[in-house]
């Protein structure tokens, strides 16, 4: 059995002789994507002119392609293909296995007539150029036979059910708990569907070599997107050679393949040419997943002092037909906060809606909007500071399962947060703060998101010119996994930054599992790290076995590495001279992580907290985010820029869902209504005033090797309450359906006599 | 995108003239409203007439007041010494539209003639009275939160949501145009957008294949000038509505189809009603649509704070 505590020897991250671990490093790729020369899938060059493909989306959310004309866009100049269901070339079918270890199935494109959502690609264009390709694109002609689409999420509450393999948690007897409680609060939050928004649409470039796929993709997960390609083109995994080297955003969004993946793929066979193939940004909003509704119920009971006694948060949402996914909002409550009665769990209800999907902090985003909120509200009744209210009801152990936490410094970061943004500052009554025509406020919130770590291997060579490459299956989603390869490789093998080659984003190399759920810094990190204690190994061998060194019988285990020297005592020579003289063609070895088996026997988390002050324009409604201060706790820091970066644009999030996005569902036509961005709100400059993140100094020992957490998901959890709790203190009106724009506070603000 | 032509005028007679003598043909200057409908499938000229470059980019003291070039750039007005020193409603109102890109890219002209932003008409999978006459209009019934509460039909709910326009329509601008006889036309900028009624496809007065050559600014008015815009998110974003005070004129932004001179209210204040009274008297005769409820509240809450704002500046 391995144990987290074999993690407990010392390792080159951890002493951090060279400093590099935690420096705020510029970004790796930096220069090529501030140039417009990192090419991103749809730039990469390809051996010979591409085509262009265009996919079509279905017009209507339900029923059935009865007709198809497709002769004007085939006699469309530059037309290659036109394909629809009729006529596309055969793929495995749906789900489809042919290797049983694949991670994931085949997921064919143009599978059939019936149509399961709008926007849903329901016809393909090939074109010599993008433009012939869209011109040909408006002159296919589809007719439907269209079903009354199922989408009022509101409408069809009642009829949700248990998320497949659920069951409510339960702990202690929460309604006896709730209705002993001498303070109780009931309200119900609800929150819209959002789009992840990526800069970079979905993309893909394909070209075959022979019978060798050779597929450029923007994809978060390289192993499942190359698996599922194999499986639907139904050729051997090993014929796929996917590539996703820049990723323009992924947020959850790109953890899957979508049909341009496909589509490129087939086309590039059947034309013997490589083929291009993008979302548009409005094909984006339907043909990729979304973060669903959640209708959130929060009851909370507390004795006079503001102790917990229950606590219960269930969350009713939906998914596409035929699916699954549950946007678990109410698993964080779990851990939160302390109280014997407790009562947790989820609703789901299949719509004709596009496929629901994680989206950034997927589960926490959504539901610390509610009961981030009702916290500040109990605390409101009982006359509690709501950080008091939260240090009241700090726990022990994880108040779920009783597990010890790895680590907790939440009421660290709630405590210094406040010190440090002036919440003693804050006025407890609403609509004290006057500046011009706001209203001033302020708001907290907690964050909290779990910690996880998941197997991964990576290669290290050196060179005979002391270049050290770093090689994984591996993919930086703008997070800065170059750079933390890259600062790990260098300060595990004592050589400058420079010296540091960083390859990943490809099929071919040992695999990781990519980005997502906060887990990519850890685990593949932790592999390279210890790819890089077996480089140690191998180099410091191969310096004390080669008479020619000056380190030649020397002790192995004694050899050190700094500046890109390895010595022994006063005996020295370089990295590079050892390696062109002893290993000329160079030495690579490979290096893993592996979940401890006994990880679980904590409650491993990240924690944060946020504080917030706004504006409230009490005559329009409008708010407007003044400054906000993040304090998070997430172990070691492996850069503090890139760590920082995404810990701010989480929060930005946040201010994102609290204030402005959202994609409301016509239920006529089972469509959302936002299909640009000039339509679907997401921040933009002007709304991020003074925004800044704080890390404490941490170490987990439990989460890995190197003591780190991640934190892409943690600075969206609880953004967004802070703002909407900051709303509140400013002026006075709670709005519990997101987002709080000019509309819903007006009718508030009117009844307060503004 | 469908196969087009493209030319350059030399001038602006060149331009109408091209325009006459070429079916499907459209003026382009900035393109940025043009060229994304062109994308979209929406616009489908079949020629493209540049007059992005001709001499009409020049902001020009007129007869006591101002004539700005047609091909000038949003920037370059808003930037104007003379327009933030007599006309700052116009700067603000601007600088409140677009981005800083768009707004580089974007001429007067075309900001003018800029269509609507109704979601339901740049989804062309649903029906549009503006796309396809006698389509229907999916905001009528639909998610129409920035649908149009004065002077809309049931043929058509759209707004107009240019912010230039509802600053200028308060200055009491004229709008110049050339034909391709030559001739060239003054008309009050009020009068250049039309309310949907029964033929929301026709936007303007413009008569077709006529070319906006200037904007004319009369002297500005006694009193304050103040632009206010309510918006989701502090930038690049449609207002839910704006408000423009010059003096003693006023117009409201994004309530209907044109830019909406609030004359009865400015007749109500002539008399001595109150704000709020004369902004209700405006309002009288709003008609919301069900999302679009709250815009009518909001415009009179906007304009009071407008009017009192200006009013306190100037006393």
């Amino acid at each position: 059995m391995t144990s987290v505590r074999d993690w407990d020897v010392t390792n080159p991250v951890k002493e951090n002789r060279s400093g590099l671990i935690g420096k705020a490093v510029d970004r790796y790729e930096g220069p090529l994507k501030v140039t417009g020369t990192a090419p991103y899938a749809y730039e990469v060059q390809p051996p010979s002119p591409p085509a262009y493909g265009v996919m079509i989306g279905a017009a209507i959310a339900t029923g059935r392609i009865v007709g198809v004309d497709i002769a004007a866009a085939e006699a469309s100049p530059g037309v290659l293909v036109v394909w629809t269901h009729r006529n596309a070339p055969a793929q495995a079918p749906r789900g489809a296995k042919a290797h049983p270890r694949s991670t994931a199935a085949s997921k064919p494109a143009l599978e059939n007539d019936h149509v399961d959502y709008f926007g849903q690609p329901v016809a393909f264009v090939a074109a010599d150029t993008l433009e012939n390709a869209v011109a040909a694109s408006h002159l296919i002609r589809l007719t439907y036979d269209a079903g009354v689409p199922d989408v009022d999420f509101a409408a069809r509450l009642g009829d949700a059910g248990q998320p497949p393999g659920e069951t409510d948690m339960e702990v202690g007897d929460f309604d006896a708990g709730f209705a002993a409680s001498a303070v109780q609060l009931d309200e119900t939050w609800t929150t819209p569907i959002q789009n992840h928004c990526q800069m970079e649409p979905c993309a893909s470039l394909v070209w075959w070599e022979g019978d060798k796929c050779v597929a450029h993709t923007s994809i978060q997960m390289v192993k499942p997107a190359q698996h599922g390609l194999a499986e639907t083109l139904g050729i051997g995994r090993d014929d796929v050679h996917l590539m996703t080297r820049y990723i323009g955003g992924g947020f959850g969004g790109k953890g899957q393949t979508y049909d341009d993946l496909i589509l490129a793929a087939l086309a590039a066979r059947a034309l013997g040419r490589p083929v291009k193939v993008a979302f548009t940004r409005q094909q984006m909003m339907h043909g990729t997943i979304h973060r669903p509704a959640t209708v959130q119920r929060v009851r909370l009971g507390a004795d006079r002092d503001g102790r917990l006694n229950a606590m219960s948060m269930m969350t009713w949402t939906h998914c596409q037909q035929q699916g699954h996914f549950t946007e678990h909002a109410s698993n964080f409550a779990r851990s939160l906060y302390a109280a014997p009665n407790r009562l947790t769990g989820h609703r789901l209800i299949q719509l004709d809606l596009p496929a629901a999907g994680p989206m950034r902090a997927p589960g926490e985003a959504s539901g610390t909007l509610s009961l981030e909120c009702a916290m500040d509200e109990l605390a409101e009744r009982l006359g509690l500071d709501p950080l008091e209210l939260r240090i009241r009801n700090e726990p022990a152990v994880d108040p779920e399962n009783g597990r010890p936490f790895s680590m907790r410094q939440l009421v660290r970061c709630l405590k210094e947060g406040a010190q440090l943004f002036g919440w003693d500052r804050r006025q407890p009554q609403p609509g004290q703060t006057r500046d011009g025509r706001w209203l001033v406020g302020m708001g907290m919130a907690a964050a909290i998101r779990g910690n996880f770590l998941l197997p991964a291997k990576c290669s290290f060579t050196i060179d005979a010119d002391g270049v050290i490459t770093v090689r994984q299956g591996m993919t930086d989603i703008g997070t800065g996994t170059y750079t933390v390869l890259a600062q790990i490789a260098a300060e595990t093998l004592g050589v400058p930054l420079g010296q540091v080659r960083v390859e990943i984003g490809d099929s071919e190399l040992p695999p990781a599992p990519g980005s997502g759920g906060q887990f990519g810094a850890a685990t593949a990190g932790s592999a390279a790290l210890n790819a890089g204690m077996n480089l140690r190994k191998a180099i410091a061998e191969l310096a004390v076995a080669d008479p020619f060194s000056p380190l030649h019988g020397g002790n192995a285990w004694a050899v050190t590495f700094q500046d890109g020297v390895v010595a022994l005592e006063n005996r020295s020579e370089t990295l590079a001279a050892l390696v062109a003289r002893a290993a000329p063609a160079g030495l690579t070895v490979e290096g893993e992580i592996r979940p401890a088996d006994d990880a679980r026997e904590w409650s491993q988390q990240t924690y944060g907290a946020h504080y917030c002050e706004v504006g409230v324009d009490p005559v329009t409604g409008e708010v407007r985010v003044r400054r906000m201060l993040g304090v998070f706790a997430a172990g070691r820091i492996l850069n503090a820029k890139t760590a920082r970066s995404q810990l701010t644009g989480g929060m930005i999030w946040g201010i994102g869902s609290a204030l402005s996005e959202s994609n409301p569902v016509d239920v006529r036509y089972g469509s959302l209504l936002n299909q640009d961005l000039a339509g679907y709100l997401a921040p933009v400059q002007a709304d991020i005033g003074d925004l800044d993140a704080i890390m404490l100094d941490e170490v987990d020992d439990k989460a890995n090797p190197m003591g780190i957490k991640g934190v892409g998901e943690l600075g969206n959890s609880g953004a967004g309450a802070a703002v909407a709790n900051a709303v509140y203190n400013a002026c006075g009106v709670r709005v519990r359906d997101y987002p709080l724009t000019p509309d819903k506070l007006l009718p508030g603000l009117i009844a307060r006599g503004y | 995108m469908r196969p087009f032509t493209y030319e350059r005028a030399a001038t602006a007679l060149d331009a109408v003239r091209m325009a006459a003598a070429t079916p499907d043909a459209r003026f382009i200057a900035g393109g940025t409203n043009l060229l994304d409908l062109m994308k979209l499938d929406i616009e489908r000229p079949a020629h493209l007439i540049d007059v992005s470059r001709l001499p009409m980019t020049e902001l020009e003291d007129a007869d006591g007041g101002l004539r700005i070039g047609a091909a000038a750039t949003n920037s370059a007005v808003a930037a104007d010494a003379r327009v933030r020193a007599r006309y700052p409603v116009l700067t603000q109102a601007i600088v409140a539209g677009a981005s800083p890109q768009l707004r580089n890219k974007a001429s007067v002209g075309g900001n003018l003639l800029q269509r609507t932003r109704c979601p339901y008409f740049y989804d062309t999978s649903k029906p549009c009275n503006k796309r396809q006459p006698g389509a229907g209009c999916s905001a009528l019934e639909g998610l129409n939160r920035s649908a149009a509460i004065l002077g809309a039909s049931t043929a058509c709910v759209a707004t107009h949501s240019s912010d230039m326009a509802v600053a200028l329509v308060a200055l009491d601008a004229q709008v110049e145009t050339l034909s391709a006889s030559g001739q060239v036309r003054r008309m009050a900028l009020v009068d250049l957008h039309r309310l949907p009624g029964e033929t929301p496809q026709v936007e303007t007065s413009l008569p077709a294949g006529d070319l906006i050559t200037a904007v004319l600014l009369p002297p500005p008015p006694v009193g304050g000038q103040t632009y206010r815009k309510v918006r989701d998110r502090a930038s690049y974003a449609a207002g839910l509505v704006s408000v423009a005070v010059a003096g003693g004129q006023l117009a409201l932004g994004m309530v209907a189809a044109k830019p909406w001179r609030a004359t009865a209210a400015e007749a109500a204040l002539a008399a001595g009603a109150t704000p709020s009274e004369a902004i209700a008297s405006e309002l009288a005769e709003a008609r919301p649509l069900g999302g679009n409820a709250f815009t009518i509240t909001l415009a009179a809450r906007l304009a009071v704070a407008a009017l009192d704002a200006v009013r306190g500046s100037g006393s």
